[in-house]
Formats: structure tokens, sequence, C-alpha cells
């Protein structure tokens, strides 16, 4: 797993409360992960602030998934 | 239209004497002071480095991490002491939650949130990265709130804010709607979490809190000629107020029935207390009257007695000129000499004090008293030093906030 890989999965494991297990590539934030609007909010916050990067948020609407999120950071972190 | 009568049932507190009622009540009666260096933020540039803090706690004592980080601490004490109560009073089972409403009391809310956050925007560059969580975890009424959504109460909810008389007001609110039918039960009380630098900043600013760093355990010396100012406290209490008929249909435990609520208003000044004490008379006339009770019926007073050197003269003045000669039979007390002021929570732990006392026939003491105030009559028994064994049928607990807010709760022991 990348190294983007890895932060991302531990800055849901913190921010969600879950368990290392659930966070799959295929894991829905709001359907598997029991996050809420506010939480996928908070989500997106952390990984700009870990990744240095600025997310619009035509595109924060389309990162619904763990592996969303991952493959969005691989490309677009600094 | 006549009122309905309306009864105690369930008790909680997170104090800086104890996190449940057991271990609160044990710290009253023994006379403990409550006070300790301030560990929750770094105070040694302060004017004050001392507080009352909850001791050894730990959210995740109480909450999931998930759960607990969407909380501001005010919050978190709200909804500890509510639980300790609900679950005292057997409300989660068998009770119409359409009925059940929440009416808690903050004088600030969530104080560290606020000043994080800004802390936070401050250190940036000017981009806002606010949290989406700030502002419900920050305002007053995430506490009503979370004990709602957490038990699913659907009867009136909000949050009464009149400084230190916050959760007073909150009680005496929760009283009037089940009395005039709008809601079976009601969970009150009240909260505050402001040991932060903004908080310990703020009121040192106010020359209002005691700097009396070589002595933090007797710094809270109510009536004491040398007070100097309040100290901080933090905690919450919670009571259950519930329609007699409806606690007796259930079989509750009553503790004490509520029988009346006094307000006023100093109209004097933002911060300082009207010295000659007219809207403190005001406000225990008011309360008397609502109870339908004489003067003569109260045995005990749980006074407002911050330890600060006006507002303690002009309380005192004001017992003697509503209460005559009986002033000289009453227990006086200011449980603050051992909790500290827990601000907008101080009415919430004041009254769970006041219904033990009734419960227990003991007044707990005003500690720290070392030197008779020469301004103070010395025939009054403000119940220095140690608890006494009373029988108290009747008690009075005032509270009284900046912004010139006056609250008064009366609590007798219950009798079919």
């Amino acid at each position: 797993m990348s190294e983007i890989a890895e932060k991302v999965k531990a800055i849901i494991i913190d921010k969600l409360g879950v368990e290392a297990s659930e966070v799959t590539p295929e894991a829905s934030f709001t359907n598997d992960l029991g996050a809420d609007s506010l939480d996928t909010v908070e989500l997106i916050m952390e990984f700009e602030k870990e990744f240095n990067v600025s997310i619009p948020d035509d595109q924060a609407e389309n990162i619904g998934t763990v592996g969303q999120a991952i493959s969005y950071l691989e490309e677009h972190a600094k | 239209m006549a009122f309905r009568r309306v009864v105690v049932t369930g008790l909680g507190a997170i104090t800086p004497l104890g996190s449940t009622v057991p271990a609160y009540w044990e710290g009253l009666h023994q006379g403990v002071s409550g006070a300790a260096p301030i560990t929750r933020f770094d105070a040694s540039k302060f004017k004050t480095r001392f507080a009352c803090e909850v001791k050894n706690y730990n959210p995740d004592d109480y909450f999931d991490r998930k759960e607990g980080r969407k909380m501001d601490l005010f919050t978190q004490f709200a909804v500890i002491a509510s639980d300790e109560a609900i679950k005292d009073a057997g409300l989660l089972e068998g009770v119409n939650k359409d009925r059940v409403g929440v009416i808690w009391g903050s004088g600030i809310g969530g104080l560290k949130t606020f000043q994080e956050e800004c802390f936070n925007f401050a250190k940036g560059d000017g981009t806002p990265r606010y949290n989406p969580f700030f502002i419900p975890k920050m305002i007053a009424d995430s506490s009503s709130g979370n004990i709602s959504i957490k038990n699913g109460f659907r009867g009136p909810n909000f949050v009464t804010t009149s400084a230190c008389a916050s959760s007073s007001d909150a009680i005496v609110a929760a009283y009037n709607y089940i009395r005039l039918g709008m809601a079976d039960v009601v969970v009150t009380g009240g909260s505050e979490a402001a040991i932060t630098e903004a908080g310990v900043g703020g009121f040192n600013a106010l020359k209002a809190m005691s700097e009396r760093n070589d002595d933090a355990l007797s710094a809270s010396r109510p009536y004491d000629k040398d007070r100097d100012g309040f100290v901080l406290g933090e905690g919450a209490g919670a009571l259950i107020l519930e329609a007699y008929e409806h606690a007796q249909a259930r079989g509750a435990k009553i503790y004490a029935e509520i029988i009346g609520g006094g307000l006023s208003s100093d109209a004097y000044h933002i911060t300082a207390p009207d010295p000659t004490g007219e809207g403190v008379v005001l406000v225990m006339q008011n309360a008397l009257r609502d109870a339908g009770i004489q003067p003569e019926e109260v045995d005990y007073i749980n006074t407002h007695g911050t330890s600060t050197p006006l507002g303690d003269g002009a309380e005192v003045k004001a017992i003697q000129k509503v209460f005559g000669e009986h002033a000289y039979k009453l227990n006086i007390s200011s449980t603050k000499s051992m909790t500290g002021h827990l601000l907008g929570g101080a009415g919430g732990i004041e009254a769970v004090a006041s219904i033990l006392a009734i419960q227990h026939g003991i007044v707990p003491p005003t500690i720290n008293h070392f030197t008779d105030d020469p301004e103070l009559d010395p025939k009054l028994n403000f119940t220095f030093n140690e608890a006494q064994k009373r029988e108290v049928r009747v008690a009075m607990s005032n509270t009284f906030g900046f912004g010139g807010h006056n609250t008064s709760v009366v609590f007798r022991k219950f009798q079919e």
C-alpha cells in the first residue's frame, strides 16, 4: 500500500472511530463507516491539511469511498 | 386553573468533589476543598493558577472516541450528569418520551472549542479552515440537544443563559413547563467548563477571581474577612423534575418537592452586585410568594456566596431584610467554598446539594473560615467549617449572575 493510502486510512480510523479492517477501498464513508454529512466535510478538510491540497467542493462530492479518496489524493497530493 | 405539583425524582452530578452524586455528597458533608493547581493548560503566566477541576477526568471513560470528540467539555459534563439522573429516576423504560423535555443551563457554552478554532484561524494564512463541528460543539444548546438525542426525549428543549444564574433559571423554567402541563418530566440542571486560557484570563481581568496561589485549598472562603474573589469550578448538576401524579403512577422514588421559583434583576451594573441588595431581597420575596410559604418555614439557604468582597455582604444583608429575626435560626452555607464557582452550572450542583441536605438532614458547611468579617452579623449561622445535623424541611438555593440576574429556587421535604 502506498504511503498516501496508509495516511488516508489512518485519518479515517481516527476521525470516524472505526476499525482498520473496516477501511476497505470499497467502503463508503456514509453507508459503511457511519459518517454523517459533517463527518464527511471534516474528512475532506483533514485530507486537505495532511496532503497540502485544496479540494474544490464539486470534486469533494465525488469522494465517497476510501478508494476514491486514495486515488484523488495520489493524483493531486503535492 | 390549578397548577400541578412537581417533584424531584432523580439526581446526577459530576463535580470537583466527586464524579457521582454519592461522591459529591461525601465531599460536601466532609467539608473537602476541590481546589488545586490548574492542569488543563499552562497557567504559569496567569494571575490565578488554580481552580476546582473535575479530578482525573478522561472522556474515554464515558464516551466512545468519535462521540466524545464532537462534544465540548461542558456538553460532556451535561451528558454524564444527566445520564446519572435519568438512570436514577428510571426514565428510560415505560415513559412517554414525547412528554419528556430537557431544559439545561449554561452561562457560556463551548468556550474551549471557540478558543481553539479562533486560535487555529489566527495561526494560519487567513484561509478559513473551521471544523464543521465548531458551531455545533460551541453553541450552548448543544448540551440540551445532545441529552435529548441520546435518550429520545422529544418534549420541550432549550438552554437558558443568565451567567451564574443560568441553571437555576433552567430549573425554574422546567418547573413552570411541568406545572403548566406542557411536559410531564424535564431533565434540568446545568453545566460549565470554562477553565481555559480565555476563561481564567477573562475573569482575572475583571478582578473577580481569587489570586491566593500560595494557598489554593483555602482560597474560596465566603464570609471570611480576607476573602479575595471566587475560585473557578467546572462540572454539572442534573435533576429530574416530574409531575407528582406522573411520578406516583409509575412508582418513582421522590427526593423532594420543588415548591417555588423567584426571579428578579438588579438593574444596576453589568458585573457589580447592587451593594444595597435590593434585587436579592426581591428575588427571595418572589420565591417565597411563589412557594406560598412564610419566611419562618425556611430552614436552610444555600447561598450564592461566591467569596467576593462585595457580593457576599449584599446577599447577607438581603437575607436579614427578608427573614428578619428568623435569619438567626437559619442555616446558611455557601458550598462554593468547596466546589468553587461553576458559573452557569452553579445552580445545578447547588440544587442537588440543597435536596441532599433535605434527604440526609445534614447541612453542608461553608469551609475555609478563619476570621470573622466585622461587616457581617456574627449571630448568623454560616455553618462554618463543619456540616451540621438539622432537619431541613425547606431549603432555598440562590444564584445571581453578571447582568444582574437573580434566581432563587425553593425545595421542600416531600409529604403526600
